[in-house]
């Protein structure tokens, strides 16, 4: 029973973490209609400017609220320098662009902090156990569950209730329509481009003290993301969240009670979803909509 | 030839088609009207299988094709053109036309030949360059061509795939007057063997090709006939003179 | 009648004369002045082209972006590696089974994949090459696991010895002009211009009588039979393989030398990978910078000239003819 608890929360925080990544990448391809495969990199720089803010201020708190603004920065600058040329071309030309650009992240990263395989250290406080009912849950997990939820409830807060909100949700179908009523899009376009690298690059400080922080580890949640945004749904927020808690859940307790296939098992999952919904639970068929 | 059913078909709430029942007889040149948004292309996407009915029937050649998909119920003969531009951007006018011939008596799947090697697709294709006088433009990209000579090069493609049965979805919106008038022409001229169903605005093209009219009205036919009893109905009438055009 | 629609045909024999003997100077070429060392860089880069052009067939001519062809070259690598020393056969029959096992996963997936469109495909491709990464890392009794396999001892071949650079490089070379042969003339087959099509307007395709999603799937699986034999040659040349052969890394690698070179085009890719392998192997030798130089080029590339390096010198050659 206890262990049993113990899957489920880490199930749920894998959840958080991906859908702080997926978000971010669901958002990109909403507005901006391109498929971000630097969005890992984002999630690697966000983990190594917070081990430099760590070390420099020794306070977690800290790098939190750091580390996402020169990753946001980079992304802005990487919307407005690349991709702003790119909306009329085909969607290939721009997930090549991003497939390019994440080399040059990985190898100044790697320049600047080395591959090394480093962890962030949890917050002080946050370090212990906290016993709930008789079981004992790390302190740490538990607050980023809290994390996750708030961030969640701030993302759809902004995408309801603010007019830029809503125009990120209408899409870039819009573009036009919005320009009449006198919103900027092309500065939009750098926001949310900004914005959902910055959500990655939290998602990678508050995930530096659970998977580490290491050259490679771009690919590597790159790719779960993926599969959450596919099986969502691209473009689709609630997808994202629903993905995210498939795929958390489904890699976690695979791990803890079917070890022998549990590598395969997100693969499955995404496989078997797309079958019956080629666009993913939220998705839409592009052709038809 | 054709023969639809009891077709209907809504889009949420909004019912595109309701209840549509039509019969294209051998040869006819049947011409659906109807005011914009009235569902006529919603129609044809549905005798040509890019579109599912909710409910009803579709017949050709007393078959049913209710359920075919597209490609199959093409090689049964039925072919369309599309009001919005789908050809081969990238290829010419004699390859999109080419295209069309292979389809219908092809070796698709024949990796180790030439194209050129198959006369037969060749000959069809050129018949259909020449039906429409595309002579000029064949070698041409189809990315590059007017507006005009792309109306005819999707007739073309049509007409490559030997049709006994031809939905012409607009052809001469957009056109010159005297790109129609060669439009008509070029249509007058195909031969009885295939039936034509067309939508058509241009009231003028209407009566020059038509022998008979059904007019589409909210998805609904309103009436349906020869030319002449069409134009006196009184439905037609209100709905053409009533509602602002 | 048909000379004013058809463009002119070539004088057949003396242009096949021409060519071959152009052929014939480039392959034999790099025998006369390069060492060892040399012919073995130069093997490696005809491997990846054989991938490369393989790619291209769906990519540039089909129109669908696959992320994950790493899977048929790395099957294709597992497969021969395994079967000639698991069985303890000829490495030929462990070639042919490469590029069968090649073949059967190509047209497994590729039913998935064809189903989806644009980026449904891309991430489905993507998803599959995944599956098959995970399966060589977790398999260890079958595939040593991340350590890879190896152990493959080249054969001969009419009584040379592929051990040796030389007959190594030829035995490359002529696969390599083979599925060029092949390329041209699928790419002029009826086959050819549906697959064209296909890409062009699928509505189209559809309308007018093709079953696109069978000819995509078809496409798919030739593509993917010749990334096998890509792979096969490579598990001769290398001798070992390892899960990098099927890994994300590596199926980017073979996309990028299409786009490099230029997509669409016959010649494309083996630029692309003559150029991707050169400069890797130069500026891996001066500096670690490796992936900042490679990405650089590559954010270039679909900066100015999207349609690859060849793209590029043909406009360059065109602009040149209007002055
Ligand atoms: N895929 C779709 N989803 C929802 N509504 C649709 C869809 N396709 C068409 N409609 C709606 O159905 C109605 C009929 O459309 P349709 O294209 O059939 O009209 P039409 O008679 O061909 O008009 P026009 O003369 O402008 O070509 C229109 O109101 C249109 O907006
Ligand atoms: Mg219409």
């Amino acid at each position: 029973m206890d262990l049993f608890l113990t899957q489920l929360l880490n199930g749920l925080v894998y959840s958080v973490l991906l859908f702080l990544v997926s978000a971010g990448l669901a958002l990109i391809f909403g507005l901006l209609g391109i498929v971000n495969l630097a969005h890992g990199s984002f999630f690697m720089l966000g983990g190594f400017v917070a081990l430099s803010v760590t070390a420099a201020t020794g306070s977690f708190w800290l790098a939190m609220l750091l580390a996402p603004i020169p990753v946001m920065a980079v992304a802005g600058l990487i919307e407005v320098v690349f991709l702003r040329r790119l909306y009329a071309r085909s969607q290939l030309d721009q997930v090549l662009l991003t497939f390019g650009l994440s080399f040059i992240l990985t190898d100044v990263t790697e320049t600047i902090w080395g591959k090394g395989l480093s962890s962030l250290q949890e917050p002080q406080g946050l370090r212990e156990g906290v016993s709930i009912l008789g079981n004992v849950f790390p302190a740490y997990r538990l607050a980023l569950l809290a994390f996750g939820f708030i961030c969640a409830f701030a993302i759809w807060l902004v995408l309801e209730r603010t007019r830029a909100g809503s125009m990120v949700r209408a899409g870039v179908d819009d573009a036009r329509t919005a320009m009449g009523i006198g919103l900027n899009v092309p500065a939009l376009r750098t926001a949310t481009f900004a914005i959902g690298g910055g959500l990655a690059a939290l998602a990678g400080v508050v995930a530096g003290p659970l998977l580490g922080v290491f050259s490679g580890i771009d690919v590597e949640v790159l790719i779960p993301a993926f599969i959450v945004v596919a099986i969502g749904g691209l473009g689709s927020l609630r997808g994202a969240l629903i993905g995210s808690l498939v795929i958390g859940f489904a890699d976690t307790l695979g791990k803890a009670y079917i070890p022998g296939v549990s590598m395969f098992l997100i693969y499955f999952a995404m496989i078997g979803i797309l079958l019956v919904r080629p666009y993913g639970l939220f998705g839409q068929d592009p052709a038809g909509g | 030839m054709l023969r639809l059913e009891n077709i209907s078909k809504a889009f949420g709430s909004l019912v595109v088609s309701n209840s549509v029942t039509l019969d294209v007889t051998a040869g006819q040149r049947h011409t659906i009207i109807g005011p914009n948004g009235a569902g006529k292309t919603t129609l044809i996407n549905q005798i040509g299988g890019q579109l599912s009915p909710d409910s009803g029937k579709i017949f050709l050649h007393g078959q049913e094709i209710t359920r075919l998909s597209a490609p199959l119920r093409a090689r049964a003969g039925l072919a369309r053109t599309f009001q919005k531009n789908t050809l081969f951007q990238a290829l010419s006018v004699f390859e999109n036309v080419r295209l069309g011939a292979q389809a219908a008596h092809g070796r698709t799947y024949d990796l180790f030949r030439s194209w050129r090697s198959d006369t037969g697709v060749l000959a069809q294709a050129e018949q259909a360059i020449e039906q429409m006088n595309l002579g000029r433009i064949a070698a041409q990209p189809v990315g590059k061509l007017s507006y005009g000579d792309l109306r005819q090069v999707e007739v073309a493609v049509a007409l490559a795939t030997s049709p006994t049965v031809l939905l012409l979805d607009e052809p001469t919106s957009g056109l010159s007057p005297s790109e129609t008038a060669q439009m008509i022409d070029v249509l007058r001229a195909l031969p009885r063997e295939i039936s034509i169903l067309m939508i058509e605005h241009d009231m003028e093209v209407v009566f020059s090709i038509a022998d008979h009219i059904t007019v589409l009205y909210y998805g609904e036919v309103i009436a349906s006939g020869a030319p002449r009893n069409v134009a006196d109905d009184p439905r037609v009438q209100e709905v053409y003179l009533g509602a602002p055009q | 009648m048909t000379s004013m629609i058809l463009p002119p045909k070539q004088p057949a024999a003396r242009r096949f004369v021409f060519v071959a003997m152009v052929l014939a100077c480039v392959v034999l070429s790099p025998l006369a002045v390069l060492s060892g060392y040399g012919l073995d860089v130069i093997t490696e880069i005809m491997i990846f082209a054989i991938v490369a052009v393989s790619l291209n067939l769906i990519l540039g001519y089909g129109g669908m972006v696959s992320f994950g062809h790493a899977a048929f070259f790395g099957l294709g690598a597992y497969a021969t590696v395994l079967i000639s020393t698991r069985y303890d056969v000829s490495p030929w029959l462990g070639l042919a089974g490469g590029v069968g096992t090649a073949t059967a996963a190509a047209i497994v997936i590729g039913a998935f994949c064809v189903r989806l469109g644009g980026v449904g495909f891309f991430m489905m491709s993507l998803a599959f090459a995944q599956l098959l990464n995970s399966g060589a890392i977790k398999w260890r009794p079958l595939t040593g696991g991340s350590d890879g396999v190896g152990g493959l001892l080249r054969p001969e071949l009419f009584g040379f010895d592929l051990s040796d650079a030389g007959p190594m490089y030829l035995f490359t070379a002529a696969g390599l002009v083979g599925v060029l042969l092949f390329m041209r003339m699928v790419i002029a087959s009826p086959f050819g211009h549906a697959m064209v099509g296909t890409r062009e307007s699928s509505l189209r395709m559809d309308a007018i009588g093709y079953q696109t999603r069978r000819i995509r799937l078809a496409a798919f699986a030739v593509s993917g039979a010749i990334a096998g034999l890509g792979g096969a040659l490579y598990a001769f040349y290398n001798g070992f393989v390892s899960p990098d052969a099927l890994s994300f890394g590596m199926s980017g690698m073979i996309l990028l030398m299409v786009i490099l070179g230029g997509k669409g085009s016959l010649l494309g890719p083996v630029l692309g990978a003559g150029l991707f392998l050169s400069v890797k192997n130069i500026v891996s030798t001066h500096t670690s910078h490796w992936l900042l130089i490679v990405g650089c080029i590559f954010v270039a590339c679909v900066m100015v000239c999207p349609d690859g390096i060849l793209g590029f010198g043909k406009r360059l050659f065109r602009s040149g003819e209007r002055r």
